[in-house]
């Protein structure tokens, strides 16, 4: 590894040290604060590493690996969200007794599986990213070990989960057989590759254990009960970051290796996100305590960004990035926001159980900042205008009439619509008059480490709803880097095309695929010196004199 | 700029009513032994400031004339989202500066009668009108299509909290109610305006939400259709047209007096203002085809909405549903497709939000002085209250089409231009005119006309009556000398009659 290389995966390497580091410092001094704020630091370390980071993308560490700006774009949300999970967990687990500091080190390794994950062009990577990411979550979730349900949580979320990721990695296997490879952009950009029965079983399992990790209905079923018994602190990292890396994984795939071309994926994956949407509103409607409404809300949400990854991939990658990433900021944001204020909110709840809807009863008047903050995530949730949900979701309605994907725009009215209520609904509970509101106390404990969090990430909703360009920018240069060999296959569809109407400029045209041949194969001869497996190599040989 | 500077104002004046009026700034600067008068006065009065401080802004634009050589008196345009060619596009033409005075002016008369049923959180009551009061002039005044959305959204929270917070017994479902309905409408018109934005992007290669770039666009007659029938739903729902009211009864009737004034006012006229400046010039060939179906549903809902108002024992709800036959009359008067109809559906706009602002004022004493809002709970107010059954006569009178008051010339105009279509509309239409005496004379006899009732009723103060008498005179001046409101928004007319054939 060069210089350059580990300069691109500085943030990666920057987390890494952080958990050793973290690991060296509670053996030898267990001191609460000490530990937060050197977390805090590692990660706002790790986050000023992304602009010079942005500046060398797109760069490749062999076929493993690829820094490109989208993921980028995806650490930054990663980064930003541990950010605020340490801010909000810190007065959780001062209250707890439970010792506080390894919760730190599984948190910055849970961060370091997420941002692997965010660049990882190659299955082995993602495997690797994925369980340090569900390894440490485990642990997160039942780290208030004294409680029932965070333990019935975690056990749950390690069962299904650990299904999961065997699907994942049987789907993987079943690549393998098929293509001889592990990168994400398979053999299909080779024209002698005929995919087969495995193939696609390969893509299915994998796409499912996928699928489970995001909560998409059908494989919805844990993530209320997890998120219910999981810490607030956790449940809001377990909805953005795991969900963010998961989602990053998923865009890269389908958008390298081409698999939406296949009517089967597609109808399999518009289903998911359908019945996500249905699934998750639907239900939602019916919950009591607050985590799990944004549990339902959550598996919603995500059926919807699916919808909107499945309109825009084949109308163009860069539709497909700006889009997704512009919805996945706002939900990022948005969903911290909920998060935080339910965990504000639960200190006041006896220990015994969880905030429901019945604690926040007149919350506008005990409490109004609070309240307001929440009013503000509940109307960015349901995609109210001043809010970066507005933004979002606009985003989505825009790619549908751009697509003309009249089916998407109808679930996503339909979905939006029954949201309403059950958002409006939290609203008004809220602004209820109760007898408890009159004996509120009117004084907030703004100045919390938590509060100061929650109050910044309202003040973000606001202003990127009311003034999203900054976004919008980032979202447009956060390109995906097209897999090695992609670029091959096009030109070469693109010299067959140019081929039928050579007799325009015959010379020219052969002058310039030569030209463009040359400079291909040098860099292939590169970098499949170091990487590419036999077969690769065969096979692309193959490919070239096929041309030739 | 003022316009956006009269936006602000409005934005700012109602945080300021809110933070002055919560309970710990307020007593942090006036002493809490002050506290009580504060909180319930000061917000009020911030509030009225901040209107008569916008109606002056108005007033000034409105002096200044047109700007040189055109018929808009102010514009703004600044960029917003270039990414999506989204301007902060703002104008006032005849017709916004018409529809923005009578919300400011509706906006005074909601604060002035919400004095003593709104008992508690003044601050954050006041807030929210001013708030619904600068969306509801965002929506007048924007000619971007996003931003038209963006303040029609907004509009929708202060007011869902004013239903929710202090409404009656049924709060809740009537607040929910009306959120949904328009939430979902308006994503309907979301998409029309997308599927417009992208219609004229894939002939000129330009992405622009602006108003007057996308006007002259040619569309394929379907995606127009589809489009079309979007926004029309969208602003059905909020004038409300009759198969999409079912909303309004409730919300109507469980708002506060300064809600309903606001709701039924002058939120009822976005919809009628979107058909206008939306529907009719941008789908000028595909809304000629609606030309009779919705004829037949503004005829529909006079008479409907007249048979349900003389059903009701509930005061409140009488005067909703007497709102949705009125507002048939402008749905008709739109879509008669003529000039003289036109004029019409505008005036009656202007006549109706005067008129059903008066009444609720009326009805909302009424209900609070007898202590129920059911007609057989009231009997003999004329002998207890003679100057508010006075008053209450003559504005009952003037929304029953009695010549010599706004709704009559109005309503008037606008059956005559239907007559040149269709006499038959006309008579079923005509009919909701008898139903309109029937309802409105019959709450006169049940309500303040009878035997006194065993509850001792006081009679309404100066202030109220000033208020009304003022209300009164306005409906007076558009009875006999509508001219002003038909030479303020002839430009518009005039560009309107040019662009759409056969008007």
């Amino acid at each position: 590894m060069t210089q350059l290389d580990f300069q691109a995966i500085a943030p990666l390497v920057v987390v890494a040290t952080l958990a050793t580091l973290l690991t060296v410092l509670i053996s030898l001094w267990r001191h609460h604060l000490t530990t937060m704020v050197v977390t805090l630091l590692g990660f706002v370390l790790a986050l000023m590493t992304l602009p010079d980071v942005a500046q060398l993308a797109p760069h490749r560490l062999g076929t493993m690996l690829v820094v490109d700006r989208f993921a980028v774009f995806v650490m930054a949300l990663v980064l930003l969200s541990s950010i605020v999970t340490v801010l909000l967990s810190y007065a959780n687990l001062k209250n707890r007794p439970t010792n506080p500091a390894e919760f730190y080190v599984l948190l910055s390794t849970a961060t370091l599986g997420a941002l692997t994950l965010a660049a990882a062009t190659h299955f082995a990577m993602v495997l690797l990213g994925l369980e340090t990411l569900s390894m440490s979550l485990y642990a997160l979730i039942a780290y208030p070990i004294q409680g029932r349900r965070p333990l019935e949580a975690a056990l749950k979320y390690l069962v299904l989960s650990g299904v999961a990721s065997a699907t994942l990695l049987f789907g993987v296997a079943l690549l393998f057989v098929e293509s001889g490879q592990l990168g994400f952009a398979p053999a299909t950009w080779s024209p002698s590759f005929v995919p087969g029965v495995f193939y696609f079983l390969g893509v299915a399992l994998f796409l499912g254990g996928v699928a489970f990790k995001l909560s998409l209905a059908p494989f919805h079923m844990w993530t209320p009960d997890v998120y219910e018994g999981a810490p607030a602190p956790v449940a809001g990292f377990l909805a953005t970051v795991a969900k963010a890396a998961l989602f990053a994984v998923l865009l890269r795939y389908v958008i390298t290796s081409g698999v939406l071309g296949n009517h089967g994926v597609m109808l399999a994956l518009t289903v998911f996100a359908i019945l996500s949407v249905l699934v998750g509103n639907l239900l939602a409607l019916l919950q009591e305590s607050l985590k799990r409404v944004l549990a339902y809300s959550s598996i919603g949400h995500f059926g919807y960004v699916l919808l909107g990854l499945l309109v825009t991939v084949p109308a163009g990658t860069a539709l497909a990035t700006e889009t997704t990433l512009v919805y996945l900021a706002g939900y990022v944001v948005m969903s911290l926001l909920a998060f935080g204020v339910v965990e504000l909110v639960s200190n006041d709840v006896q220990a015994d159980r969880e905030p429901a809807v019945q604690d926040i009863d007149g919350l506008f008047w005990r409490r109004p900042w609070l309240a307001t903050g929440f009013a503000l995530a509940l109307l960015s949730l349901a995609g109210m205008p001043l809010t970066l949900g507005f933004i979002a979701k606009f985003y989505l309605f825009s790619a549908g009439v751009q697509t003309s994907s009249w089916p998407m725009l109808w679930a996503l009215v339909i979905g939006s619509a029954i949201g309403a209520f059950y958002y409006l609904r939290l609203i008004y509970a809220m602004t209820r008059l109760h007898d408890r509101a009159a004996a509120a106390t009117p004084v907030v404990a703004a100045l919390s480490l938590a509060g100061t969090a929650t109050f910044v990430l309202g003040v973000l909703v606001l202003a990127l709803g009311l003034y999203p360009t900054p976004l919008i920018n980032e979202a447009q240069h956060a390109a995906i880097e097209e897999p090695m060999g992609y670029v091959s296959l096009r030109s070469e569809q693109k010299a067959q095309r140019s081929e039928q109407d050579a007799q325009r400029s015959e010379q020219e045209e052969t002058q310039r695929s030569e030209g463009a041949k040359t400079q291909r194969d040098d860099t292939n001869v590169q970098r499949s010196e170091s990487l590419a497996s036999p077969t690769l190599l065969a096979r692309r040989m193959d490919n070239e004199s096929k041309t030739r | 700029m003022t316009l956006l500077w009269l936006i602000t104002v409005l934005l700012a004046g109602g945080a300021l009513s809110w933070l002055l009026g919560s309970p710990l700034l307020g007593s942090l600067l006036f002493g809490s032994s002050l506290l009580g008068r504060a909180n319930t006065r000061l917000p009020r009065w911030i509030a009225l400031a901040t209107l008569l401080l916008a109606g002056g802004m108005l007033v000034e634009i409105w002096h200044g004339g047109p700007l040189p050589g055109r018929s808009w008196y102010a514009e703004v345009a600044l960029p917003w989202i270039p990414r999506f060619g989204i301007g902060l596009q703002l104008g006032l033409d005849g017709l916004s500066l018409l529809m923005v005075a009578l919300t400011v002016v509706l906006g005074i008369v909601a604060v002035l009668a919400s004095g003593d049923e709104i008992k508690h959180r003044h601050g954050f009551y006041h807030f929210n009108v001013l708030w619904m009061v600068a969306g509801v002039i965002g929506v007048f005044t924007a000619f971007d299509l996003f931003l038209f959305y963006f303040f029609w959204e907004v509009m929708l929270i202060p007011a869902y909290l004013l239903i929710a917070v202090w409404g009656a017994e049924q709060r809740q479902r009537a607040a929910m109610q009306f959120f949904v309905f328009t939430q979902s409408s308006g994503l309907l018109m979301l998409l029309s305006f997308l599927v417009l934005v992208y219609a004229h992007h894939a002939v000129t290669g330009v992405v622009t939400f602006n108003y007057f770039a996308l006007l002259g666009t040619q569309f394929a007659p379907a995606l127009a259709q589809w489009a079309m029938v979007g926004l029309v739903i969208a602003f059905l729902v909020k004038l409300p047209g009759v198969p999409f009211h079912t909303w309004l009864p409730d919300a109507y009737t469980q708002a506060p007096t300064g809600g309903s004034i606001l709701l039924a006012g002058i939120m009822s006229k976005t919809g009628a203002y979107g058909l206008l400046r939306f529907v009719v010039p941008m789908f000028p060939e595909a809304s000629r085809t609606l030309h009779w179906p919705m004829m037949l549903l503004g005829a529909l809902g006079v008479v409907y909405g007249g048979m349900l108002a003389f059903a009701q024992s509930d005061v409140k709800r009488l005067v909703a549903y007497s709102s949705l036959s009125h507002m048939g009359f402008v749905l008709l008067g739109i879509f008669a497709w003529n000039e003289l109809a036109l004029q019409g559906a505008v005036l009656q706009m202007v006549a109706h939000g005067v008129s059903i602002a008066a009444l609720f004022v009326i009805v909302g004493v009424l209900a609070q002085r007898v202590g129920s809002r059911e007609v057989s709970r009231m009997s003999g107010v004329w002998a207890a209250a003679p100057k508010l059954g006075a008053m209450g006569l003559i504005v009952l009178v003037a929304t029953l089409g009695m010549p010599g008051f706004g709704n009559f010339v109005a309503e008037f105009m606008v059956l005559l231009g239907t007559f040149k279509v269709s006499v038959a509309v006309v008579v079923v239409a005509g009919a909701g005119l008898v139903l309109a005496a029937l309802y409105a004379l019959s709450l006169m006899q049940r309500a303040f006309q009878g035997p006194p009732g065993n509850t001792v009723i006081a009679d309404i103060g100066v202030a109220q009556l000033t208020l009304l008498l003022s209300l009164i005179a306005a409906l007076v001046y558009l009875g006999v000398h509508p001219q002003p409101v038909f030479d303020l928004w002839a430009p518009t007319l005039s560009e309107l009659s040019a662009r759409v054939p056969g008007l």
